[in-house]
């Protein structure tokens, strides 16, 4: 974060070149993202990122914390995807301890995980397209969001910040009619993708407006780091779903679009590919939902149910042990990546045998994503940077954490 | 599930390519060995990393040619203070490898990986920002997190989660 001296970075010793300050207040930078482009004319010379704004040292925060009050701290990470992240340090942390989730809960959250998806990607292309200016887009996937949220709302009791996969399962089994209501949901998806693409793909300003712009190799997304959609857009094949299957994606059918082109348009087709095929994971999810307990048995990990509170002294004592002093966990060490709606997302846990974990780091694909943005944009035309922006997804809070 | 015991003996490890390609290209270089929970790690001597990380990505059968992640731990009071942990991510083979380099706790540096994979540069800025790690070679190791006057590096051990103030 260099908003202290705003200067050394970029140095304009030649006459025609000047620096221009675009963020961190911004409405197309997605977030408190600030850029210094070095300009020369219309034409980027240089671009330089600067981050660090929402930087609030959640992992320092969480090497004070027990195991399970992390959770809600990843929550605040990726704030479009909260399951996600949820999901990747449950999984870190169930490898650490060795712990086998049942069935249900598994299907559970790959179902919310594709929801997570959904969401996150409506978010996506409504701002996108309201970069390049199709304001219409923004409210039609805005409205389904809504429905969205509204369904992680009646599962967790909160809109957002919803931490309702715990260490060894879920947090409690979903309210009755929920599953119905995902159906309904997800048997009229289709029509509102085809809507959205009735608006977009075909329309010829949004179209010339992306293609052939910010154009990505192959190579120079391998060796930028970059992952996820922006990486499948320059034509790399690779989705951690089903190439490192985690919780139960092996048992799932679905492609994984990938294109070779490389420009913002791709990745555009890329994302609302994947938007038709998040809902038919989740379709398959809801078909195939197995019957049986959403917690692991493992008392002393996972808290009793109240009603056995009530009635079992053991349970009681469980309950109290773990709220009080927490669980610990072997010694050792686990990276856990797992496919975000932006790439990959990883978790790095190190324990030290105690109840609290000696190190959280999270791998988070914006961070990675944004350095593509400097080889996207250089050479190109300044209105270029906000279709670059928009096309590689970045979250500033993913980013800073 | 039970939890089977780490495997730390290098000796039961030297068949799997990974390690035995880089005992057969400098046997001095690999420190230790561990495979834990199915994930394996490699302790690499902090003057090889560079030339280790050149010969798994040219390798043509383990292609470790992606870089996912760099991070550090500190282990402070313990010494070797630092340990500077890389994710290196097969896109062709799609497998992780986890590397390690040991870095003593006053003055710790390191070969960057930037010459390799350009995108090294943000995650050892981080590293270098609140570990207090440094990159040699890295093309602009200034902080990206915490503002540019800030003292100290907040990921040590030894820094309260408080902070100082």
């Amino acid at each position: 974060m260099a908003h202290m001296t705003p200067t050394p970075v970029l140095d304009s010793t030649q006459d025609q070149t000047m620096v221009l300050n675009m963020g961190p207040q911004h409405p197309s930078t997605h977030g408190v993202l600030r850029l210094l482009l070095e300009v020369d004319g219309e034409t980027i010379v240089r671009i330089m990122p600067d981050i660090g704004y929402l930087h609030t040292g959640i992992e320092k925060t969480c090497e004070a914390k027990f195991y399970q009050q992390v959770v809600p701290m990843t929550d605040r990470i990726d704030y479009l995807c909260p399951m996600t992240n949820n999901l990747a340090y449950c999984l870190a942390v169930e490898k650490l301890l060795g712990l086998e989730i049942p069935p249900r809960a598994q299907w559970i959250r790959v179902l919310l995980n594709e929801l997570t998806r959904i969401n996150s990607h409506l978010v996506w292309l409504g701002t996108h397209a309201m970069d390049i200016g199709a304001m219409t887009v923004f409210l039609y996937c805005f409205r389904e969001r809504e429905d969205v949220l509204r369904l992680f709302e009646a599962v967790s009791g909160q809109r957002m910040m919803t931490s309702y996969f715990r260490i060894g399962g879920l947090a409690l089994e979903p309210p009755l009619g929920w599953l119905d209501r995902v159906k309904k949901f997800l048997v009229r998806f289709p029509d509102n993708i085809d809507e959205y693409e009735s608006l977009l793909t075909d329309n010829p300003i949004f179209v010339n407006r992306l293609k052939d712009v910010a154009y990505l190799s192959a190579e120079d997304a391998i060796a930028l780091c970059a992952t996820g959609p922006t990486l499948r857009a320059s034509g790399v094949d690779v989705d951690l779903r089903r190439d490192q299957p985690y919780t139960g994606y092996e048992n799932f059918k679905f492609n994984v679009p990938v294109s070779k082109v490389g420009d913002v348009y791709a990745r555009y087709l890329v994302r609302v590919a994947e938007l038709r095929e998040s809902q038919k994971i989740a379709t398959q999810a809801l078909e195939g939902m197995p019957e049986g307990p959403v917690k692991a048995d493992a008392p002393k990990v996972v808290l009793p149910d109240r009603e056995k509170m009530k009635t079992q002294m053991e349970a009681l004592i469980y309950h109290f042990k773990i709220v009080t002093e927490g669980f610990t966990v072997p010694e050792g060490e686990v990276y856990m990546p797992i496919e975000s709606p932006r790439g990959e997302m990883g978790y790095y846990v190190v324990s030290d045998g105690t109840a609290k974990p000696y190190r959280v780091h999270m791998r988070s694909p914006s961070f990675a994503n944004l350095q593509s943005l400097r080889k996207m944009c250089e050479g190109r035309l300044i209105a270029d940077v906000v279709a670059a922006i928009g096309s590689i997804d970045i979250v500033l809070g993913d980013c800073d954490r | 599930m039970a939890l089977e015991p780490a495997i730390t003996d290098i000796a039961q490890l030297k068949d799997r390519p990974e390690v035995a390609a880089l005992l057969a290209w400098n046997s001095g270089a690999v420190e230790n060995v561990k495979l834990d929970r199915g994930q394996l790690i490699i302790w690499l001597h902090r003057t090889a990393l560079r030339d280790a990380c050149l010969l798994l990505k040219n390798d043509a059968a383990l292609q470790y040619n992606a870089l996912a992640d760099v991070t550090c731990v500190d282990w402070h009071p313990r010494e070797p203070r630092f340990e500077v942990v890389y994710q290196l991510f097969s896109t062709a083979n799609k497998k992780y490898l986890r590397l390690k380099v040991r870095l003593q706790g006053d003055d710790p540096s390191v070969d960057s990986l930037t010459p390799i994979w350009p995108g090294a540069n943000f995650f050892e800025r981080e590293v270098w920002d609140l570990f207090g790690v440094r990159f040699d070679e890295h093309p602009n190791l200034v902080r990206i997190m915490m503002p540019e006057n800030w003292e100290g590096h907040p990921l040590r051990k030894d820094y309260p989660v408080e902070g100082y103030r």
